[in-house]
């Protein structure tokens, strides 16, 4: 790859996939309103299980910016990056209709349209608005998405709740201007630019407003936080209070992505991303006061496809502006394939309730077993379908005497994938093994013997009986066999405590 | 006397809408301010408003020539820290 390097940033992450849904286990809408209920089980953003049947994609339409962030380079555009606010190709709002239509077309799984960058979406009301404005009629059966950083939001909301969009995401990385000064060196404002704790305070005040604005019209509003060690990590507890007041609906805390390469504030200064666990924690101490998410990919500003997947390589304008789209035709697809999708979820959810029978039943011999972390590989459908060597990334599942429980995704291509200019001397499979630190096993539909050596002399058993199960049932027959084995009456192995200390 | 946009400009926007004298223009391979039109925003804003959003350090030059946002004064990277990333990023 080549890297650019190196230049300033202003916009904010994004807000990449307007992401939500829980992180429990079997169900975790069931405890969600009927009406939202309804709002969010197709959504791949706000539903953990809706992600492994539902697509999104975002369009490129929004390049300026109104605020700057420290994890942010609007000089930034490489193909081979994922990460919010990157993009390989500015669109006009017609195009973007034309390129929606494409990929709802070619992929029926494809259900929301997200508006996300790469620089803030209501800092370009002309060509956000044109695009819903479209969209709304073209494409009736697409939910429409924005994600903003809420500098400009107080006076969009008005003119959002006219277009067909239920779902905003807002970034609020703090609700106090001194941390705000460390994150935001400046805001545009009433024709100023304004730096440090002043800016940053104005930025906060008109954030929450426009929380309560539209929360007052019942639109969904999702609020996304970027966890920066050192700077904000404490004080997100408060910041989900806050936001869980005021009426936010989700809240997803996303780990800080910064590397030197990417010539952000915080990349080049060496400020650090939070570990795994570190993510973890907070994710747990926020979840007492609120349904987070935990399933975000943080994904590009013109991502197509499953979360976790980017096809936007098949859907450039040259390669659109071919394709020939009978938009009646497709819906009556799309349809089918949703109407098909909800069921299997539907039954999913069914068979998962009777794992944890299961599990509750081996519950009864009263022995103290302690929770296992498993990685899986999926292709999507909420099933174990994808070999070893293919996965791109892995979900984590939390195991213990109670449930299972979706804590994350890693990658396997940490960011960015074309590992020799990059000066890595690690292999792939070390790579790997290194990311999936912390798992006892790792669930795929097959696996080659090379892997599954070197996994099991990290501590991580490669277990390739459950291929084609769904995900949650399979962990929970794994965690059984592991109780029944008495591995988990002990402590961790040697070799899991070496990688995971 | 006029701001003049160069060849850093990204072409990301934020600037054309908010020319009180409609200078800036879409060109390639980057926006343009016209320089008959430029008033420096004289009489309109107390800020030129083009240079006041513009999110690129040097993107813009004001009348004198010299960048209306010098290196660092953006971002908060010092300079001389980018030079050292970067020469390292390279060395790799």
């Amino acid at each position: 790859m080549e890297l650019k390097v190196i230049g300033q940033s202003t916009e904010q992450p994004a807000g990449g996939c307007s992401s939500s849904g829980c992180g429990g286990s079997s169900d975790q809408l069931s405890h969600l309103p009927e009406k939202i209920r309804q709002k969010v089980q197709d959504h791949p953003c706000y539903s953990e299980d809706a992600h492994h049947h539902f697509a999104r994609m975002h369009v490129a339409v929004a390049p300026a910016c109104n605020i700057q962030c420290h994890y942010c380079n609007r000089k930034y555009d490489c193909a081979n990056e994922s990460r919010p606010g990157v993009v390989s190709e500015l669109l006009t709002p017609d195009q973007a209709v034309k390129k929606v239509m494409a990929v709802a077309a070619s992929i029926p799984q494809m259900t929301v349209l997200g508006i996300a960058g790469p620089g803030d979406p209501l800092a370009n009301p002309e060509r956000t608005f044109e695009t819903f404005r479209q969209l709304t009629e073209k494409a009736p059966d697409i939910k429409l998405c924005v994600s903003t950083n809420g500098l400009s939001l107080p006076e969009q909301v008005e003119e959002l709740s006219k277009h067909n969009i239920d779902h905003v995401t807002i970034t609020i990385n703090c609700v106090d201007p001194e941390i705000g000064a460390k994150i935001y060196p400046w805001v545009f404002w009433n024709n100023r630019r304004i730096k440090g704790k002043k800016g940053a305070k104005i930025l906060i005040e008109q954030q929450q407003k426009g929380l309560e604005m539209l929360t007052e019209k019942g639109i969904l509003v999702k609020v996304n936080s970027v966890m920066i060690p050192g700077v904000n990590d404490e004080h997100l507890e408060e910041v989900s209070k806050v936001v869980k007041a005021k009426g936010a609906f989700l809240h997803n805390v996303m780990p800080l992505i910064a590397e030197a390469e990417h010539g952000t504030f915080y990349g080049v200064m060496g400020q650090r991303g939070p570990t795994h666990d570190e993510l973890q924690d907070l994710q747990d101490k926020c979840a007492g006061d609120m349904n987070m998410m935990r399933h975000c990919r943080q994904c590009r500003a013109d991502a197509v496809g499953m979360l976790g997947e980017d096809r936007g390589d098949e859907f450039t304008m040259d390669k659109v502006e071919t394709m020939e789209v009978d938009y009646e035709a497709a819906m009556a697809k799309r349809a089918e394939y949703q109407a098909a999708a909800l069921a299997t979820l539907e039954a999913q959810r069914n068979d998962t309730g009777e794992s944890f029978v299961a599990l509750s039943s081996f519950k009864v011999k009263k022995r103290e077993t302690r929770p296992v972390l498993m990685a899986v590989a999926t292709s999507g459908g909420g099933v174990i379908n994808q070999h070893f060597g293919h996965a791109r990334e892995f979900l984590i599942y939390e195991a213990s005497m109670t449930d299972v429980r979706f804590i994350g995704h890693r990658k396997v291509d940490l960011y960015c994938s074309s590992g020799d200019t990059c000066g890595d001397t690690e292999t792939t499979l070390q790579k790997i093994i290194r990311t999936l630190m912390g798992c006892e096993a790792v669930l795929c539909s097959k696996i080659g013997y090379e892997p599954w050596e070197q996994l099991e002399e990290a501590g991580i058993q490669p277990n390739g009986e459950h291929a084609m199960e769904p995900i949650e049932e399979a962990v929970a027959a794994v965690y059984a066999e592991m109780a029944e084995n008495g591995q988990l009456d002990q402590p961790k192995t040697s070799a899991q405590l070496q990688v995971s200390a | 006397m006029a701001y003049e946009i160069i060849e850093t400009c990204v072409n990301c926007w934020a600037c054309e809408p908010l020319c009180p004298s409609n200078a800036i223009f879409e060109a390639r391979p980057h926006f343009l301010i016209d320089a008959r039109k430029c008033t420096e925003c004289e009489g309109d804003h107390a800020d030129p408003q083009c240079a006041s959003i513009c999110p690129i350090e040097g993107a813009i030059l004001n009348p004198f020539g010299e960048a209306a946002n010098p290196a660092g004064s953006l971002t908060g990277i010092p300079p001389e820290k980018v030079a050292e990333v970067m020469a390292e990023i390279q060395a790799r």
